[in-house]
C-alpha cells in the first residue's frame, strides 16, 4: 500500500505542477484581467460592459447548439450502422472520418466557398436541370454547415466507440423478449450510448459556440458571434480587459450548458469517452 | 496499431526531408559588386526575424528570402501576419523579438509615438538615395517618419465594379448604398478601412476623434446595411468578383490588376469624394537583436532586381526608381496601380486609443446587429423548457425515493 | 448483427460524401490553370512547382510537422503517467478536483486557451525579463496541455478495466513494480495509449487558434501561414500541399490496412492450425 503511494506521488508530480503551471495559472491570468484596467487597477467596469453583448452570446450558444443537434442527427445513425459493418471495414471507416481533419482546418472551409458559391459546384450542377442558383453563402446555413462540416468527426468517434462496444447480446435478449426495434433502440441502445452522447456533444459544443474563422469566411461578415467580438477585442480594439472578460463570461455560460447537460446524462464517472 | 505507429514515424520524416525543396540556384542576376558588397558585412551566422503581410514577397520568380540568405549568409526566419493590429498585438504583448517588420501608415505612427522603433543608419542602406522616389513619395514620410522607415509598397483603395451590373463608371463611394445592388456589394472586413469609406461621404477627415463624426459615419454604414446587406470581406474579394457574381466591391487598387486578369468585365473608379492613400514601411522594431542585418535587408529589398521582383508579385505601386524607369516592368502604365491627378486623397494616422476602441464597439454594432427578436424568444422557450423538464426529473426521483423506501 | 442493410450502407456513403467534398473540390483546384480558387480554368502542374520552392510554406509545414510529433509524444508520455497515478489515486476529493481540472482545457473554448496561454506567457516574459518568450517553447506547452485530457482520458477507460490484482500478483511474486507495469499493464492499456496518441497528433494538426496566440517569430505554423494570406488570397499552392498530405495519408492508410489484414489471416491461420 505504501509503495503504491509513493509511486503514485511520482507519476502524478509531473502532471499537476503542469497542470497547475499551464491550466490554473492561465485560468488566473483571465480572471485578473477581467477584473482590472489597462492601469492594473481593480474595476468592474469590463463586466458590466459585457451587457452590450447579451444579443451576440445568445446567438452563438444558439448556433451551437443548432450546429450540435444537426451533428448529433448526422452523426448516431452513421456510428450505429458503422458498428454493424464488417471488423476491417471499421479499422479503415474510423481512419477515413479521422482524416480530413490532418488538412488544415482554413482549407477545408475555404474550399465550401467553392461549393456554396453563386456559380459554385452545386449551382452548377442544379443549373443542369434548369434550377435557378440558390444563395447559400453568407446565410446562417452556411455558417452552421460549416460547423456541421468541421466538427462531425469529434461526434463521430466517441458514438462510434460506445456503441462498437456495446454488449449485442442485451439487444438479441430484448429482442427474444418480443421487443420490436425501435423500443430496443429507445430502452436499450439508446441508454447504454449516453457517454458517448455526452463527449461528443461537448466536443462539438464548445468550438462551435467560439469559433471565429467559420463566421469570417462562410458568414460573409455578416454574422458577428463571440469569437468574432473576443478576437476583434484582442486582436484591433486593444482591450485586453474586455476581451478577458468577454472570455470569462463565455467559459462560465459554457459550463452552465456543459452541466445541463451532465444533469441529463448523469454521468458519474470521471472520464468521457474519446475513440 | 504498432505498424501504424512506426508508419507514422516512417511518413513524417519523408515528408520534413523529401519535400525539403531543392532550390533552384538563380545566378547571374546580381552583379559581382553586389554580391560582394553583401558577403563582406559580415552577417554569416546571424539569424534575422522578418515579420510581413502574407504572400507579400516574391517566392516565384525570385525567391527574395532564400536569394538573401545565399548572399549574406544570414539565416532568415521569416513569418507573416494578416493585420496590423494582429502584427501590433503580438509586438506590443513583449513576447516576440522581430527584426524586420512591415506595418503600413497609422501602424508606423503609433509604433513611433510607443517608442518601439530603432531610428535607421542610412549610411547603411545606400540604396535609399540611389533609388526611393522622393519627389513622388516623400510627402508620405514627412515629420520625422523616414527616420524610420523606408516605404516598400504605396497604394489606393479603390471602387472595383462589374460592367455588367453597373452600365455606367461610379463617380461616387454612395453608389455602394444604391439598393438595386443588394446582395452584390462587398465591403473591408476591417473597421478602418470601411469607416473611411462612410467619412468620405460625410465630408470628414478620416483621422477624426470626435465621436460624433464616428456615431454619423457608423450610423451611414448602418443605413447601408439594411439597405444593400453588403458582405464584409477580406481576400475572399478575389474569388467573388473574378466570378462575376457581385457588382461592386472595395478594395486595394494593385489587388484590381490581379482581378481584372481574370475577369476582364470588371472596372475601378477613384470616386470624387477622395480615397485613402496608404503605404506600408519596412521598420527596425527597437527589440531586434540583428539591427545590421535587418538595415541590410531594408537594402537589399531595394535592390533594383528584388524591387521589381516584389512589385510584379505583390502589384502594388513602387516608390522605387530603378523599377518604374525599367521598361520589362508591366504594370508602369497602369491607371489603377499609378493614379495619376489624385486631388483629394487622404493618408491614415495614427488614432489615440480611446477613439480606436469606439471604433471597435461602434464596428460590431454595424456588424452584430443580428435579427435576435425571434431568437430571444426561441433561446428563453428552450430554457425555460429544460427548467421544466429538470423540476419534473426532480419530483419523479423522490417520489421514486419514497416508494421504495416505504 | 454483421448484416448491413443496402441503406444503411447508402446512408453511410452519404456521410463520406459529405466530409471529402471539400477534399475533392481541393484537389480539382490544385491543378488549376490559373490562381484562382473558385473558376477552373484549365490544367496544369505549376502550383505543385511553386509549392516545392515556397520556403516559408516548407518551413511551415515542417514546423507543423514537428510540432504535432513533439507535443504528442510529451503528451502522451506524461498524459498516461497522470492516468496510472491517477488510477491509483485512493482519496476521492483529490481525486475529482483533479478530473476537475484536466476537464479544463476541453470545456474551454479555444480562444479563451489560446488567450489566457499568451497573457500568462507575456506575464512571465515580463517577470523574467526575457524580451521573447513566443516561440517554439511556447507552442509546445500550449499544445501538450490542450492534448494532455484527451489522452487521459483515453487511457483511463482501459486502465479501469485492467485488473489490478495481476499487477499485484505480479509483484507479489518477486517482480519489481515497475517491470510488472510494463509486463502486465502497459499492454493492457496500449490501446487507449495509442488513441490517445492518434488523438493528440490529429488535435496538433489541426489546431489554428490556439498557436494563433502563442506562436513567436521563429515557430510559424502552417494553419496560422494560411491565416496571414488574409490580405491578398489563399492560391492553389496551398491546395496543392493539402493534395499532398492527403494523398501521403491515404496511401500510409491503405498500407496500414494491408499490413492489418495480412497479420490478422496470419493470426488465423495459427489458430486453425492450433485448433487442428
Amino acid at each position: 500500500m505504501k509503495k503504491s503511494s509513493f509511486m503514485q506521488k511520482i507519476l502524478n508530480a509531473p502532471y499537476m505542477l503542469w497542470s497547475v503551471l499551464f491550466i490554473v495559472a492561465p485560468l488566473i491570468m483571465v480572471i485578473y484581467y477581467a477584473f482590472t484596467d489597462a492601469t492594473g487597477a481593480f474595476t468592474l467596469d469590463n463586466i458590466s460592459q459585457i451587457g452590450d453583448y447579451t444579443s451576440t452570446f445568445i446567438l452563438s450558444i444558439s448556433y451551437g447548439a443548432v450546429a450540435t443537434v444537426i451533428c448529433l442527427i448526422i452523426a448516431y445513425p452513421f456510428a450505429y450502422f458503422l458498428a454493424q459493418t464488417k471488423a476491417s471495414f471499421q479499422r479503415v471507416a474510423t481512419m477515413l472520418v479521422m482524416l480530413p481533419m490532418w488538412m488544415s482546418f482554413l482549407i477545408r472551409t475555404y474550399s465550401w466557398i467553392t461549393i456554396l458559391g453563386e456559380s459554385g459546384v452545386i449551382n452548377s450542377f442544379l443549373g443542369i436541370f434548369g434550377i435557378e442558383p440558390l444563395k447559400m453563402l453568407n446565410t446562417a446555413g452556411a455558417v452552421i454547415l460549416g460547423m456541421v462540416y468541421n466538427f462531425l468527426p469529434y461526434m463521430i468517434l466517441p458514438l462510434y466507440t460506445v456503441l462498437s462496444k456495446m454488449d449485442n447480446s442485451l439487444v438479441e435478449a430484448a429482442q427474444d423478449l418480443g421487443c420490436n426495434k425501435f423500443y430496443c433502440l429507445r430502452k436499450i441502445i439508446f441508454p447504454l450510448s449516453v457517454p458517448g452522447i455526452a463527449s461528443g456533444v461537448t466536443m462539438v459544443f464548445v468550438p462551435s459556440v467560439s469559433t471565429f474563422y467559420i463566421t469570417q469566411k462562410l458568414g460573409g461578415g455578416q454574422i458577428t458571434l463571440i469569437g468574432d467580438v473576443i478576437e476583434g477585442q484582442f486582436q484591433t480594439a486593444y482591450n485586453y480587459n474586455l476581451g478577458a472578460a468577454l472570455s470569462l463570461v463565455l467559459m462560465v455560460m459554457i459550463l452552465i450548458c456543459l452541466g445541463v447537460l451532465n444533469y441529463f446524462t448523469d454521468s458519474d464517472d470521471d472520464g468521457g469517452v474519446l475513440i | 496499431m504498432k505498424k501504424f505507429f512506426s508508419l507514422i514515424t516512417a511518413l513524417v520524416i519523408v515528408l520534413s526531408v523529401g519535400l525539403l525543396p531543392v532550390y533552384a540556384e538563380e545566378d547571374g542576376i546580381f552583379s559581382q559588386e553586389t554580391i560582394e558588397y553583401y558577403e563582406n558585412l559580415g552577417l554569416q551566422g546571424t539569424v534575422l526575424n522578418v515579420y510581413n503581410w502574407g504572400e507579400y514577397i516574391d517566392d516565384e520568380e525570385v525567391d527574395v528570402i532564400s536569394q538573401f540568405e545565399r548572399l549574406t549568409g544570414c539565416d532568415v526566419n521569416y513569418t507573416t501576419f494578416e493585420s496590423n493590429e494582429n502584427m501590433y498585438s503580438k509586438l506590443s504583448g513583449g513576447g516576440v523579438s522581430y527584426d524586420i517588420i512591415i506595418p503600413s501608415d497609422y501602424m508606423v505612427e503609433r509604433l513611433m509615438a510607443e517608442g518601439m522603433l530603432l531610428p535607421l543608419d542610412y549610411n547603411n542602406i545606400p540604396n535609399y538615395n540611389k533609388y526611393f522616389d522622393g519627389e513622388k513619395y516623400g510627402h508620405l514620410v514627412e515629420n520625422g517618419i523616414s527616420d524610420y522607415a523606408v516605404i516598400y509598397n504605396v497604394g489606393t483603395t479603390i471602387l472595383i465594379y462589374n460592367k455588367n451590373y453597373v452600365k455606367e463608371e461610379p463617380t461616387s463611394w454612395s453608389v455602394l448604398w444604391d439598393e438595386q445592388y443588394k446582395g452584390k456589394v462587398l465591403m473591408f472586413n476591417n473597421p478602418r478601412d470601411t469607416f473611411a469609406i462612410a467619412q468620405f461621404i460625410l465630408g470628414q477627415s478620416i483621422n477624426t476623434t470626435d465621436p460624433a463624426d464616428w456615431d454619423a459615419a457608423a450610423e451611414l454604414l448602418f443605413e447601408q446595411r439594411q439597405k444593400v446587406k453588403p458582405e464584409y470581406v477580406m481576400d475572399e474579394v478575389f474569388v467573388k468578383m473574378e466570378s462575376g457574381e457581385y457588382a461592386l466591391a472595395t478594395y486595394y487598387a494593385g489587388d484590381y490588376e490581379l482581378m481584372v486578369e481574370n475577369n476582364p468585365d470588371l472596372g475601378f473608379a477613384l470616386p470624387k469624394e477622395g480615397v485613402n492613400t496608404f503605404y506600408d514601411a519596412m521598420c527596425i522594431p527597437s527589440a531586434s537583436q540583428n539591427k545590421k542585418g535587418a538595415e541590410a535587408f531594408i537594402n537589399f529589398m531595394m535592390e533594383p532586381e528584388i524591387a521589381l521582383a516584389n512589385a510584379e508579385y505583390i502589384y502594388y505601386a513602387t516608390p522605387n526608381k530603378a523599377v518604374l524607369e525599367n521598361d520589362e516592368y508591366s504594370l508602369a502604365d497602369s491607371e489603377a496601380v499609378y493614379p495619376e491627378n489624385l486631388t483629394n486623397a487622404q493618408e491614415f494616422h495614427n488614432l489615440p486609443i480611446d477613439t480606436l476602441q469606439y471604433m471597435n464597439t461602434l464596428w460590431m454594432k454595424v456588424k452584430g446587429e443580428n435579427d435576435t427578436q425571434g431568437l430571444y424568444f426561441g433561446f428563453f422557450s428552450v430554457i425555460i423548457l429544460v427548467v421544466i423538464i429538470i423540476i419534473i426529473n426532480i419530483i419523479k426521483k423522490t417520489k421514486m425515493k419514497k416508494y421504495y423506501n416505504v | 448483427m454483421t448484416k448491413t442493410s443496402p441503406l444503411s450502407k447508402f446512408y453511410l456513403a452519404l456521410v463520406f460524401v459529405f466530409l471529402y467534398a471539400p477534399m475533392i473540390v481541393t484537389m480539382v483546384f490544385s491543378f488549376n490553370g490559373t490562381e484562382s480558387t473558385y473558376i477552373f480554368d484549365g490544367f496544369s502542374l505549376q502550383w505543385y512547382e511553386k509549392l516545392f520552392r515556397d520556403k516559408a510554406t516548407m518551413d511551415a509545414l515542417k514546423n507543423t510537422i514537428i510540432l504535432a510529433v513533439v507535443s504528442a509524444t510529451i503528451a502522451t508520455v506524461l498524459g498516461t503517467m497522470a492516468a496510472v497515478g491517477i488510477n491509483l489515486m485512493r482519496n476521492k476529493y483529490v481525486k475529482s478536483s483533479v478530473m476537475t481540472v484536466t476537464n479544463i482545457p476541453m470545456m474551454n473554448p479555444e480562444i479563451v486557451t489560446g488567450i489566457s496561454m499568451m497573457l500568462l506567457f507575456v506575464f512571465a516574459g515580463v517577470m523574467f525579463n526575457k524580451k521573447d518568450v513566443l516561440g517554439f517553447w511556447t507552442i509546445l506547452i500550449a499544445h501538450v496541455t490542450f492534448q494532455l485530457p484527451y489522452v487521459i482520458l483515453s487511457v483511463l477507460p482501459k486502465l479501469r478495466q485492467t485488473d489490478n490484482r495481476i499487477f499485484e500478483a505480479a509483484q507479489d511474486l518477486g517482480c519489481h513494480p515497475v517491470k510488472a507495469f510494463f509486463k502486465v499493464v502497459f499492454p493492457a492499456i496500449l490501446p487507449g495509449i495509442i488513441a490517445g496518441a492518434i488523438m493528440a497528433f490529429t488535435l496538433s494538426l489541426d489546431d489554428f487558434i490556439i498557436s494563433y496566440f502563442t506562436n513567436g517569430p521563429d515557430f510559424q505554423t502552417l494553419p496560422i501561414h494560411i491565416f496571414s494570406m488574409t490580405k491578398k488570397r489563399v492560391k492553389p499552392d496551398m491546395y496543392a500541399l493539402s493534395t499532398l498530405i492527403f494523398a501521403a495519408m491515404f496511401v500510409l492508410l491503405i498500407l496500414m490496412n494491408m499490413a492489418q489484414s495480412r497479420s490478422d489471416k496470419k493470426q488465423r491461420r495459427k489458430q486453425k492450425e492450433g485448433n487442428e
